[in-house]
Formats: C-alpha cells, structure tokens, sequence
C-alpha cells in the first residue's frame, strides 16, 4: 500500500535525532510535529522568530502575536525563545539548524529543489523563507507524493520549474518510496506498495537499491 | 539625533511622510503590524511609495488599505500571494504595481546590514535561481555566494509591544519578528506601542530596541 501524509509524516519524523533543531515548511511538513517522540528534547524552529514552538493553540489559548510561519496561532513550550527575524535567517545560514522538511514540486537526481513558483506567466511569485531554509539547514528534508495528479513525475533528472536551491535536497519521503541523494546517485531506502523495478520503469531517473 | 518624540496621536507620529519615500512596515501576517500607524499614513496622503514589508497586505485594511489607494509605486517582500492578498493581486495583474520579491532572510539582512553600516554581502541564499540572476557571484572556501545590497528606509513603521518615555522598545512573542531590523534600518523610526511607561520601569537586560534607534512613539 502506498502511503497517507500521516504515514509519510512519521517516517520522517522516525528520522530525526533526539535533540535536533528542526523547522517544519508550511503545509504538509507540519504534520511531521504530530509525530515526534515527546521526551527527544526535539527542538521547532519558525522562521518568524521562534525556538521550542509548541502545538498549535486552541480556544482560550489563540494570541494573535503568537503565531506560526503559516500565520497559525500556536503555543509556547517551557524553554521557547523569541527573536527577531535577522537573528532567525542567521541560524539557518549559520549552520545551527538541524534540519528542514519541505513541500516539492520538483527534486532533481542532483538534489536541485523547485518548491515557491509554478513559473507559469500569470503566477504571482512569492518565496518565503524557502531559498533561505534550502541552503541554510543542515539536512533538507522533502516530504512529497511521487507523482502529480496526472501521473508526471516529481523526482525528475533535472527540474524544469524554477529552482529554489542547488544540490540542497538529502532526502526524499514519498507517499511509493523514500529516498536519499547521494554523490553516486538517488539510493532507494524503502518502497510501499509499489517494487523496485516498476519505480524506475516510471522514473527517468537512474536509481540504486540500498544495500 | 534628538530625543524621541512622544506623539499624542497616530497622525502627529506619521506627520511629514514625503511623497516617493521608501517606507519599511513591520509584521508578519497581522503580528506585528502597525495598522493604526497605516492607517494614519492612509490619512496623511503620502503616494508614490516604495514599501518593504514581508507580505503585500491581507484583506482590505492596513497594508491593503494603503495599496488599495493606489498610494504605492512598489513593494519590496518576500511573500507576496496569500488567500487573502486580493488587493495586491489585483494591482499586480493589472500592471499598477511594481514587484521586488525577495528571499525572506535576505529582506531581513539587507535592512540588517543598511542599520549597521554594511556597503554589501556575500550571501548563499538563491544562488543558482532565478532571484539570482544577473548578481555578482564569488565563490568563498568553495561555497558560492551572491551579492546583496542593504535597504534602507526614509521611514521605518514598527508595532511594539512597550516603551519607555526615551523610546527604548520591548516587543511581544512572535510579534517582534521584522520590528527590530526595520528599527536599524529607517532613518525615521516610528513605533505604535501598546503602552508608554516611566523611564526605569523597562528592564534594561530586556530592551530588543535601544532608544537610539527610535524616533517617534505613539500609544495605540
């Protein structure tokens, strides 16, 4: 069986260490929070100015100055931080994050990422905090469905939607596959639903089994 | 310069905005945001503004309020399209708007580095994309950078959380986000506060904007 974004979510989740410094994207990486083991001293990481996030709020506990990167009211944790938004961007080009986890439109064999713009003529452009998350994080983490819902693949051998980052991509979590990129090419660690040789049928990207 | 001015009301704070400034507006979303200071920009009737900000307005008030009286030449962000960026969408299809995105931690660091006298940086964001294209480029240790130049503003609007009667700023959780940058980088710095206190009531471990950099405070 392929996977849900839950699924997806808590694989990824599996992978982080105990104690990293983490910033989950806006949309589905968020779900990865759902899944991180409570007692790991794992640490969020928003880009709006905020470390040890806490879970979003509910009721009484919604302040409109407390609020995620996707403009969600969240909550704080004993040991959070606040700072202000050079500060934040410093962190992730610094070295000091752990980890990223993305959304994707596209991933290329070299680990190139296209994730803030369709380039389509009429799109409005806007990019976030996404280059900066793509070269700053220690490991960038995607977390995507394989295919589009017409069926064209999004690990491809080079991306033709504009870039986001160079060679930034160390992971990719699939609802058919995880993968890693390495310098000897795209290594599939595990496959759901789905066997090896009918993913690199479907795929025009060379792919190695782990070992 | 001179002692902050202690404004009695939004119009004093915003009084004397020129025509074709270049203005840098905190907030992140709605946290932050100086609305009732742009709104009495919107009043005061300054146009042909460039305006920095993370976003280019939500609904129809504050920031979207500005761009909807066509007061705005461009807008300098880094995420300009949300559900609720009709407004800016509008004007931006319609070619009467001029867009800059930029990455979010470069709008940041530029205006770091115009607030502490930096002339340009070597930065890894965007290298390779099409935010990149026509930049300097140097390759450092094997890592290759682009050129960034600061932004500076004529005039910097802030919403803090408090300040004390010099001007010295704390901010409120995720609300601080841009305020602190744009408070370095404006040469006119003016911040909207929840409440003004005594001197000496802030304690100076925890001031983020030291007085130096404030020019104008207004209880909101």
């Amino acid at each position: 069986m392929s996977l849900n974004k839950h699924e997806m979510a808590a694989l990824v989740a599996r992978d982080i260490e105990a104690g990293s410094f983490v910033n989950l994207g806006i949309g589905q990486p968020t779900l990865v929070a759902d899944h991180l083991p409570a007692d790991a001293g794992i640490v969020l990481h928003t880009e709006n100015g905020m470390l040890n996030m806490g879970p979003a709020a509910t009721g009484d506990q919604i302040d409109p100055d407390l609020i995620n990167a996707g403009k969600v009211p969240v909550t704080e944790l004993p040991g959070s931080a606040y700072f202000h938004h050079a500060d934040s961007f410093a962190m992730m080009r610094g070295g000091h994050l752990d980890v990223c986890v993305l959304g994707a439109f596209q991933v290329s064999a070299r680990g190139d990422l296209a994730n803030w713009h369709t380039g389509e003529p009429d799109a409005i452009p806007a990019v976030g905090g996404a280059m900066d998350l793509a070269v700053g994080a220690k490991s960038v983490y995607v977390m995507m469905t394989l295919f589009t819902k017409v069926g064209t693949p999004k690990l491809v051998p080079d991306c033709t939607y504009p870039l986001t980052g160079l060679g930034c991509v160390n992971r990719i979590y699939t609802d058919l596959a995880t993968f890693v990129i390495t310098a000897g090419g795209v290594v599939v660690r595990e496959t759901f639903g789905i066997s090896f040789d009918e993913l690199s049928a479907r795929l025009a990207v060379p792919l190695r089994e782990a070992e | 310069m001179s002692a902050v001015k202690i404004c009695d009301s939004t119009a004093e704070a915003v009084a004397g905005i020129e025509d074709g400034s270049t203005i840098l507006i905190g907030g992140f979303g709605l946290a932050g945001m100086p609305v009732q200071l742009i709104d009495a920009l919107i009043e005061q009737g300054a146009t042909d503004l460039t305006v920095v900000s993370n976003n280019a307005g939500n609904g129809d008030t504050g920031l979207a309020a500005l761009l909807a009286k066509g007061r705005v030449r461009k807008v300098i962000c880094s995420f300009p399209r949300q559900s609720d960026s009709w407004v800016f969408d509008g004007l931006y299809r319609a070619g009467k708007i001029e867009l800059e995105v930029v990455p979010q931690g470069n709008l940041a660091e530029r205006m770091r580095a115009a607030g502490a006298g930096i002339g340009a940086f070597y930065c890894p964001t965007a290298v390779g994309t099409p935010l990149a294209e026509g930049k300097e480029t140097r390759e450092i240790d094997g890592r290759t950078y682009v050129l960034e130049f600061p932004i500076k503003g004529d005039v910097a609007l802030i919403g803090a959380y408090r300040s004390d009667r010099m001007g010295n700023l704390v901010y409120r959780k995720t609300a601080r986000n841009f305020g602190p940058v744009m408070a370095t980088a404006g040469r006119t710095v003016i911040a909207q506060v929840t409440e003004i206190v005594d001197t000496g009531r802030l304690d100076p471990e925890v001031i983020v904007t030291p007085s130096i950099y404030v020019d104008r405070v207004v209880a909101v």
